[in-house]
């Protein structure tokens, strides 16, 4: 799957679109990081553990994007936006979302 | 009055140590940002939407990305609350936004380190985690965009 966040796959050419495709995932952190991070709130400095946790969430929802891209038929998503948003107390929501289409 | 000077005393403590420790490990971040900043001043990022006219010429196009938290110390907590009381500049949280954007661009680099230039490059910043009276304990910055590859 080819991803670029600018309008269009350099030097291919699109044959076609599929509209709107988006992925997401609301995570919390846990119990153990979340102590770790009271430690490091402290001292500050940067969390490891938070950075690789939303990272990770972050993997997973372009996985979600990529995998509902697949389902139509699609070999490429352009334009890809990520969002976050917290949704709860210690949860947050990363939302990434593109438009699927077919190059050649 | 004994329990006052012991809470008064682990206040005290941890003021003194997140202003020691919070310094150190903030002095060392920025001259590790600015030494790999200066090692990556040969690929440009931008922010136009296109590239730059040449598209025929380009090999390669993928999206890249990086990011980075991070967390404010005790004393920089307690400066922000007596600052917060009579308002002004707040430089302890400046530096704090700082260090997560540039490291986020910096990480989004290590990503396209074989690629010649990164376009469209977004960068975000959200507060992910907040602490007692609504005090920001950390912020999240992400930086991303499209790293593209020219035929050499």
């Amino acid at each position: 799957m080819l991803m670029t966040n600018i309008e269009n796959i350099p030097g291919k050419t699109i044959v076609k679109h599929y509209g709107l495709v988006s992925g997401s995932t609301v995570r919390a952190k846990h119990a153990g990081r979340d102590i770790m991070a009271g430690l490091k709130n402290l001292v500050g400095g940067e969390l490891k553990a938070y950075t690789e946790l939303l990272q990770e969430a972050r993997d997973e929802a372009v996985s979600r994007m990529i995998e509902q891209a697949r389902q139509k038929g699609a070999n490429a998503i352009v334009n890809v936006r990520f969002a976050t948003s917290s949704v709860a107390q210690g949860a947050s929501e990363l939302y990434v979302y593109g438009t699927a289409m077919k190059v050649q | 009055m004994a329990e006052f000077y012991i809470k008064f005393g682990i206040f005290l403590f941890l003021v003194v140590m997140g202003y020691v420790a919070g310094s150190i490990i903030e002095s060392r971040h920025y001259r590790s940002i600015r030494e790999r900043e200066a090692e990556n001043l040969d690929q440009p990022i931008v922010t136009f939407l296109k590239n730059t006219g040449e598209s025929d010429g380009i090999t390669s196009s993928r999206l890249v990305m990086g990011n980075s938290v991070v967390s404010i110390d005790y004393f920089k907590k307690f400066l922000f609350s007596l600052i917060n009381f009579f308002g002004g500049r707040v430089t302890s949280y400046e530096s704090l936004v700082d260090r997560a954007r540039r490291e986020a661009v910096l990480r989004m680099q290590e990503q396209a380190y074989s690629d010649d230039i990164i376009v469209n490059v977004r960068i975000e910043t959200s507060s992910i985690s907040k602490g007692r009276r609504n005090v920001v304990g950390s912020v999240e910055a992400l930086a991303y965009g499209t790293a593209l590859r020219y035929k050499t």
